[in-house]
């Protein structure tokens, strides 16, 4: 067993969460509630898979943000990918793409229909087969926040075939922490943040919250003893009455982040408004192509217009599970209309999705 | 989705290394984000590696925890 095994299983050593689980519970406010908020669907994932819920005292609350970049893709942007693959274009895409809902249809749908839609594992992938096959034309459908923008990036700076281009979605995770805390009644006391956009974006872009808007926010890993570490440093924060941005994964996050990688997306990429499912616009939130690199911009080379697209089907609530406003159980067709084998919503399609995070984890436990 | 595991990095050439996820599970990953040798640990996302990790930290994380628990006695 490698050393980095062998430390997994200390951050999931159970006597160790009781002991921060009884510091928490020590720490808790007698009166009224602690809201913390991650905007993560890998953190999700690990709250749920290991029942962390189930240890806090029932007025310290962990509720999951818009942490699922696959989600959070409007229908309009799927759309146009749809839109390509029906006019002969190649999609290439991460497999959780595949079936996230657009106006009419997903992917899948128009792969079952006779398109050529693929999935890779890299976008590396995507530019290898796009070589091996010159004679058709090629579009990645780069989906993902700070963690998979700089791949896209280098691919986009390393010249790719002139079959090739990028149909981007990616977003930042950092403007939308800071909407949600405009979001009236949802009365958020602290953020655990992200680990591995953190990897990439380092501290900086964190410092407003607790700056500007006395938010304690953590930046946490994802095994079980990260997040509950993380749930007791914003309690402490509160019991103590300061707001500071913390640290809780220095093994993967230094305070600069990733420069090469930030140097990267810089010199790809520039920001703009970007639409999120479930939440409209928000300022400064995605990331288009430069000029320069225009000829790989699929909206650029297939001239595609973004156009108003159907986020939300009738009787679907995700804009509320994607802001954490009510729990994948609160929704009428959760396990009912809407399953991981039949989705409705985009919260169910990808493996990060909060209702399908539920659907896998909750239903199991009851 | 920033689902990121980390591997051990066997070989070297330009842009690519082969990497080690465990277990004899080995990958060719892009590691161009990165300054990395070979027997580094990085962590792997979507076929790049995003950072480099050294063991020393991971440690240091897990005394972070025993000061900060301690602390709070
Ligand atoms: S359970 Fe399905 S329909 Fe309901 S909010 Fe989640 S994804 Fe949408």
């Amino acid at each position: 067993m490698s050393s980095f095994a062998a430390d997994s299983l200390k951050f999931r050593n159970p006597q160790l969460a009781q002991n921060i689980a009884q510091k928490i519970k020590a720490l808790a406010p007698k009166k009224g509630k602690v809201k913390i908020c991650h905007v993560c669907g890998t953190h999700e994932w690990t709250i749920t898979h290991f029942g962390l819920r189930s240890l806090l005292p029932e007025n310290v609350e962990v509720i999951a943000g818009p942490g699922c970049p696959v989600c959070i893709v409007p229908a309009a942007e799927i759309d146009e990918a749809v839109q390509l693959a029906r006019k002969g274009v190649v999609v290439t895409c991460f497999g959780d793409v595949l079936r996230v809902p657009g106006s009419e249809g997903s992917l899948l749908d128009a792969k079952a229909a006779g398109a050529d839609v693929r999935i890779v594992y890299a976008v590396s992938d995507a530019l290898q087969i796009a070589k091996q096959e010159p004679d058709k034309e090629f579009v990645f459908s780069a989906v993902g926040f700070e963690t998979t923008a700089p791949s896209t990036a280098v691919e986009a700076l390393g010249n790719p075939p002139k079959n090739f281009s990028f149909l981007t979605s990616h977003r930042l995770i950092p403007p939308a922490m800071e909407l949600l805390l405009g979001v009236g009644d949802l009365e958020i006391d602290g953020f655990i943040a992200p680990g591995h956009v953190s990897a990439i974006i380092g501290l900086k872009p964190y410092e407003l919250f607790p700056r500007i808007y006395r938010m304690p926010t953590v930046v946490a890993g994802f095994e079980p003893i990260d997040v509950l570490m993380a749930v007791y440093m914003i309690v402490k924060q509160v019991s103590e009455g300061t707001a500071l941005l913390e640290n809780e994964y220095p093994r993967v996050v230094k305070p600069e982040g990733n420069p090469k990688a930030l140097e990267m997306m810089n010199k790809a990429f520039t920001v703009t408004a970007g639409n999120w499912r479930g939440i409209g616009r928000i300022p400064d939130s995605a990331l288009q192509l430069r000029e320069s690199l225009s000829d790989y911009d699929a909206r650029q080379k297939f001239g595609m217009r973004v156009k108003q697209g159907k986020d939300i089907l009738l009787g679907c609530e995700c804009h509320l599970v994607i802001i954490g406003k009510i729990k994948p159980k609160e929704c009428p067709m959760f396990m009912k209309a809407c399953t991981p084998a039949k989705p409705v919503g985009a919260c169910m399609v990808s493996s990060e999705g909060t209702c399908r995070v539920w659907a896998k984890n909750v239903a199991v436990q009851g | 989705m920033c689902l990121a595991i980390p591997a051990k990095i066997m070989s070297l050439s330009g842009d690519k290394a082969n990497v080690d996820f465990g277990q004899g599970v080995l990958r060719e990953v892009n590691v161009s984000l990165v300054d990395a040798k070979v027997g580094d640990y990085v962590l792997v996302h979507a076929g790049y590696a995003i950072q480099t990790l050294e063991e020393k930290e991971a440690l240091e994380t897990l005394s972070l925890w025993n000061d900060i628990l301690a602390a709070g006695e």
